[in-house]
């Protein structure tokens, strides 16, 4: 069983029964995802086309995980394909969309107009509290916004009277996901996590679950780590599995590493405008259930866009103007 | 000079903005408009964008899509966490909000929810993304949109972002002490909203843009100010700074 919103005793006493030692915590992608099980909670790291956990998201269809909630504070496409393949019942986001050239996500109209799967609404700031309360360990945050909103209607927030100056008060419930996946830019064996660029929510959400999963662009040693501490934004002791993936967010960004690559969404969408749900699962059969492991997935692209994509990247940070 | 219904929503958009503000803008045409009243008459006009970044500066050419990828990272002062970054609106900080909607209602409240019930809509849309936030939290927030009678609607299917909600007095009583709606700029003319009934009052035209056709284009009935008055047309410098700035018209 999920922990209920706010719940925050279950979700204590959950985090604090498992084991926290500074151990090797390497492991091959599928044996990570073995941790998931059905009907799990689990929160996506990064936002929209940046850091999306996109090895893992794979690995989880591929194993078939069923009765899923997918969290994200903001949702791109990473979503359709568990909306396809059955193996989500409720979506908990601020928005989902493929993205300010491609329009509506018809998959998920498809899925949600029908009844066949539920979308949690929340403004970003009321999901992003949500997980920063989890990460805190509090039952609820208050907030000033969502306020006179129907948004306050339909994903349980509440209001109340602030105790100590009268004002009404929104309250978000804390959010515990069961797993937490999270692609980053360097991790150690420990679990301890160096992202470069934007961090989105992703050390709230590792804190906020019970479990979490971690991908990095590249492994480095504890030494590595013990030089730099003060770049260590997750420690190694909220995490359960490490595993190496480069280019492990492609076809989306990884901050400094490679840029969208926004060709492959713009294919994207145009096989789903030709084709509908049935373009979704030719993309699936493709890129998900196709490649027996990452190498195999990475060699789908052409060398050449993957370079270019990785040139944009290092143009675009380190400060030199444009 | 001609020019398209997106380039006059980006160059009336900028002109709204002051110089020393800060200003929450998503991708699309605010972002478009903020880079242009920088380039302008604001010089020390700070960019906010949900995704974390504080003081972005718009590449000509790698316009982003989303609201937190590296094009808006570039020569960024700050990138704090997505969460922090709304807090900072909360805590006071960002002046104007720039905001768009699939429904917009007479007291300016918002929908990019649902068309239709909840539960079983006949439109899932996006959601709120961080609009409801923006709307909430900015001292002050300008909508941005085509004028299309779809959209401007009596009553909203479902309150996304608040506007004045039911009218005056109706977001104090909500618990929204700061904010408010200010005006809404479409491609026909400007509006703001008519303290008394707090309901969509039109106070300038654009060039060549009549009360009719705000009338046609406005799905219930528009309070008109005193004196209409009639907006400047966009300049040769702003509409080159504008196409500039998005080359490859992807908004514009």
């Amino acid at each position: 069983m999920s922990i209920r919103p706010a719940d925050f005793i279950e979700a204590r006493r959950r985090r604090a029964a498992k084991p926290k030692g500074a151990r090797d915590k390497r492991l091959e992608a599928a044996e990570a995802v073995r941790l998931v099980r059905d009907g799990d909670v689990i929160a996506i790291g990064g936002c929209c086309f940046s850091r999306t956990p996109m090895l893992l998201l794979r690995e989880l269809l591929r194993q078939g995980r069923t009765g899923l909630t997918l969290v994200r504070n903001l949702m791109a496409t990473e979503p359709e394909p568990f909306l396809v393949a059955g193996a989500v019942h409720t979506l908990i986001t601020s928005w989902m969309g493929p993205g300010l050239p491609w329009g509506l996500s018809r998959v998920l109209r498809h899925y949600v107009e029908s009844g066949q799967v539920r979308f949690e609404e929340w403004s970003h700031l009321g999901l992003g509290l949500r997980f920063r309360a989890g990460a805190m360990g509090v039952p609820f945050l208050p907030t000033l916004t969502m306020l006179g909103s129907d948004l306050m209607g339909v994903g349980g927030a509440k209001t109340m009277a602030c105790p100590f100056t009268g004002e009404t008060v929104a309250l978000v419930p804390a959010l515990f996901p069961d797993v937490a996946l999270l692609h980053v830019h360097r991790a150690d064996p420990l679990g301890n996590c160096q992202i470069d660029g934007y961090v989105h929510m992703d050390p709230d959400i590792a804190a906020a679950a019970t479990t979490v999963l971690v991908t990095a662009e590249e492994l480095i040693s504890e030494e590595d780590t013990r030089r730099h501490p003060e770049r260590t934004v997750i420690p190694g002791l909220l995490v359960d599995a490490v595993v190496e993936a480069p280019f492990g967010a492609y076809p989306g960004e990884c901050y400094g590493l490679y840029e969208t690559d926004f060709g492959f969404y713009d294919a994207y969408a145009a096989r789903l405008a030709a084709k509908g749900l049935d373009g979704v699962r030719e993309f699936m059969d493709e890129y998900i259930y196709g490649p027996a492991t990452h190498a195999e997935y990475l060699a789908r692209f052409d060398p050449a866009v993957l370079a270019r994509q990785q040139q944009y990247a290092r143009e675009l940070v380190g400060g030199e103007p444009l | 000079m001609s020019y398209t219904d997106s380039e006059l929503l980006c160059v009336m958009a900028a002109r709204q903005l002051r110089d020393d503000q800060t200003v929450f803008a998503g991708v699309g045409l605010p972002l478009l408009a903020v880079a242009l009243a920088q380039k302008t008459h604001a010089p020390h006009l700070t960019m906010v964008v949900e995704g974390g970044v504080i003081g972005a500066e718009v590449v000509p050419g790698r316009l982003p899509i989303s609201t937190n990828e590296m094009r808006l990272a570039h020569r960024a002062l700050m990138l704090p966490p997505i969460t922090d970054i709304f807090l900072l609106a909360q805590r006071g900080l960002i002046d104007v909000g720039f905001i768009g909607g699939a429904q917009i209602d007479q007291y300016g409240n918002i929908n990019t929810s649902v068309i239709g019930p909840y539960e079983r809509p006949k439109v899932r849309l996006p959601g709120s993304g961080g609009a409801n936030d923006i709307a909430s939290l900015c001292s002050e927030v300008t909508i941005v949109t085509l004028h299309e009678r779809r959209r401007f609607v009596p009553r909203v299917d479902f309150i996304t972002s608040p506007g004045g909600l039911s009218g005056p007095g109706a977001r104090q009583a909500a618990g929204l002490h700061f904010g408010r709606v200010a005006r809404v700029i479409t491609h026909l003319g400007l509006f703001g909203f008519d303290p008394a009934s707090g309901r969509l009052r039109l106070d300038a035209l654009h060039p060549g843009r009549t009360v009719e056709m705000v009338r046609e284009q406005t799905g219930f009935e528009v309070l008109l100010a005193p004196e209409i008055g009639t907006t400047a047309p966009p300049t040769e410098t702003e509409l080159a700074i504008l196409r500039r700035l998005d080359a490859e018209r992807r908004f514009l």
